[in-house]
């Protein structure tokens, strides 16, 4: 295998996995401050859609970016009122949401279908981003590297900055942070509306740059992935980089695996690949520590009233 | 249920005054636009199957203008929703329905006994009954044509199929795109990539980038979205489109297309419900009977290329040319089809193994 296949194998994993890493970098923030949001396969899909729909109007991938995130916000602030203003049950709302999102996406999708835009391209100039080799660390457009200092960024943010812990404190207990004088509702409205926002980077990740068209639910289930990688990363931003990658990796090198010929492997079985490394993971994850959890944040999925 | 269509053909017959024309096979008064109904497993969208069949619903519209009145339901899934879905055209007083995917088989059987007037025809299924037609298209026919355009262009003599899953339907396309494109290039390879699902527009964009980074210079899929042809024109290979023409996915590396048509069967059929004539029966029919066709050809595509594929398709529909003739092995060397003989129906309709060339 030359080298500039290897090459070609990273970019196409790196791009598998941007999408994911975003939608669930997005959900860790949102369970942290002990919200359960399961509708991230629904704001992905509006910020998919409304990507699209901007870019192929406007022309500029960029306004098409902006606009993913605002479509993600709006929808995650769906969300927010109900459960949060209106102590809503999280799970059920959480699954409406994406129900919600599937439908409106097809709806306001439904004049772009078959039309495509540019692809969204690499950050770099041509000579760094075409070389052979160099193009697996200079080829990446913008959202990759975004997706990257974000998850620099959250961690640095959750670990080492007073709004941090914060956060954290509102999901271990909501009750004593709202005694000391903590605003657990506006803190919660803020993490659901960053985490909608990079869901709908994420599903923009896939009508601007993976295919650059819009179908129906393109994101095929993708948003169910990141929110099982949050549990996988057991709610740490580093982690859920490895598993995302991970995730990417397992993804790709199946489809190479096939691609290569290599035929003793059945087909349904490699498919399943990914999911049976979630499995292993996980099982050796709680295998190792003694108590078997696996850190969820305290007040996660509970309503919260300050009354 | 009834009621509701009695109802509705009382009012037309009050309403409309004494009928004009003769009643026509004993049924509906004439003057009573004829219902036709479709149901779609997909969004119609602007390309793929469910589109190619809302075209065939709109040559029916041209064709017999305000005699009929065609209506259909999108998007329904293959379970028990689709019953409810049938049941609702049926009693919304359609006189024919089309169902248009595999898993429509039982519902469209099981409703089709609860309204014995109505006429039901299922695409792809094999269960018939006195008021339920089948009817399917012969795409190996087209696949054929593509392969012969793959063994001439591509460099590498290797093509890369997306495939979703391995049913008959699916390893007959293989087979036959993989049995014209070695009559061209005898050492002529085809990479499967089985993705198991007919519809994942980022999955199917990998698994051609998979193929053409292990040397695949030709593209073509048997999924749904037209990502593996994007992924194609990124890389500068050429690929196919699926169903309908997706040129404007890949306007360089689209070479030519499956395209399905359904409009001259629908329009058959209606007519037969219109003079009485409809009868239940199975139609697999092809190039000749115009179900299948080809995208007009890319300027990329050689003359060579073109001359053969256009050979093929003539040969097709002379019937001289039959993309299985004998002698055909599996990939054990045992063989399936003897020398000379053309495969059956039956043994197409139940293949389950591969030809020489086809790495899956």
């Amino acid at each position: 295998m030359t080298s500039a296949i290897l090459v070609s194998i990273l970019m196409t994993l790196v791009a598998a996995s941007t999408p994911i890493l975003l939608a669930a970098l997005g959900e860790l923030v949102v369970e942290k401050s002990g919200v359960l949001n399961l509708g991230v396969e629904g704001m992905m899909l509006t910020g998919a859609v409304a990507g699209f729909a901007v870019a192929y109007s406007s022309g500029s991938t960029t306004l098409g970016l902006v606009a993913a995130l605002a479509a993600g916000v709006a929808t995650a602030m769906i969300f927010a009122v109900l459960t949060l203003s209106l102590t809503a049950n999280q799970v059920a709302t959480g699954l409406a949401l994406t129900i919600f999102g599937i439908g409106a996406s097809s709806l306001i999708g439904a004049g772009f279908v078959g039309r495509t835009i540019t692809r969204l391209g690499p950050v770099f100039p041509e000579a760094l981003a075409g070389h052979p080799i160099l193009r697996a660390v200079f080829g990446h457009d913008i959202v990759v590297y975004l997706s990257l200092a974000l998850v620099l960024a959250v961690s640095l943010f959750l670990r080492k900055t007073r709004p941090g812990l914060i956060l954290r404190a509102v999901g271990e207990n909501d009750a004593s942070a709202h005694a000391i004088g903590y605003p657990v509702i506006a803190i919660r409205y803020g993490a659901i509306a960053f985490g909608g926002a990079l869901a709908g980077l994420g599903g923009a990740y896939f009508s601007l740059a993976l295919t650059p068209m819009w179908a129906d639910r393109l994101t095929a289930g993708r948003g169910w992935i990141a929110l099982a990688l949050v549990v996988f990363a057991a709610w740490r931003p580093g982690r859920l980089l490895l598993g995302a990658y991970l995730f990417g990796a397992v993804m790709t090198l199946e489809l190479q695996a096939k691609a290569a010929g290599i035929t003793w492997l059945a087909p349904e079985l490699l498919a399943t690949a990914p999911y049976l490394a979630t499995i292993a993971v996980l099982t050796m994850m709680s295998l190792g520590r003694k108590t078997g959890r696996l850190d969820a944040p305290a007040c996660l999925g509970k309503p919260f009233s300050a009354s | 249920m009834t009621s509701i269509i009695t109802r509705r053909r009382f009012n037309f017959g009050a309403g409309a005054a004494a009928a004009t024309l003769p009643l026509i096979g004993g049924q509906a008064s004439a003057q009573a636009p004829l219902g036709v109904g479709f149901i779609y497993v997909g969004p119609v969208g602007d390309h793929g199957w469910t589109w190619t069949h809302d075209q065939g619903r709109k040559a029916l519209e041209k064709e017999f203008g305000d005699k009929i009145k065609t209506s259909f339901i999108e998007n329904v899934a293959e379970g028990p929703d689709a019953a409810r879905a049938i049941r609702q055209l049926a009693q919304a007083g359609n006189r024919i329905i089309f169902t248009t995917s595999f898993g429509f088989m039982n519902p469209t059987i099981q409703v089709a006994k609860q309204f014995p007037k109505i006429h039901f025809e299922h695409a792809t299924g094999y269960q018939r009954a006195e008021n339920v037609a089948t009817y399917n298209a012969r795409f190996y026919e087209g696949r054929a044509v593509i392969g012969t355009i793959a063994g001439h262009m591509s460099k590498t003599g290797q093509a890369g199929y997306i495939a979703s899953f391995p049913i008959p339907e699916v390893v007959m396309g293989i087979n036959a795109f993989t049995l014209a494109a070695r009559k061209v290039n005898p050492n002529f390879k085809t990479k499967v990539i089985w993705a198991s699902t007919w519809y994942d527009p980022a999955k199917e964009a990998d698994a051609a980038k998979a193929l053409i980074d292990q040397g695949a210079d030709m593209i073509t899929q048997h999924t749904d979205s037209a990502a593996a042809l994007q992924a194609a024109e990124q890389r500068g290979v050429f690929a196919f489109g699926q169903a309908s023409d997706m040129k404007a996915f890949a306007p360089k590396a689209h070479l030519s297309a499956i395209v399905d048509d359904w409009s001259g069967y629908y329009i058959k059929r209606v007519k037969e419900v219109m003079d009485g004539s409809w009868k239940s029966g199975d139609v697999w029919g092809g190039i000749k009977d115009g179900f299948v066709k080809l995208a007009p050809y890319n300027d990329a595509v050689t003359p060579a290329a073109r001359a053969a594929a256009d050979e093929v398709q003539k040969g097709i529909v002379a019937g001289t040319l039959h993309p299985f003739t004998g002698e055909l092995k599996d990939l054990k060397g045992e063989v399936r089809v003897k020398a000379g003989e053309k495969a059956s129906d039956e043994v197409l309709s139940k293949m389950d193994w591969y030809v020489d060339g086809v790495q899956a």
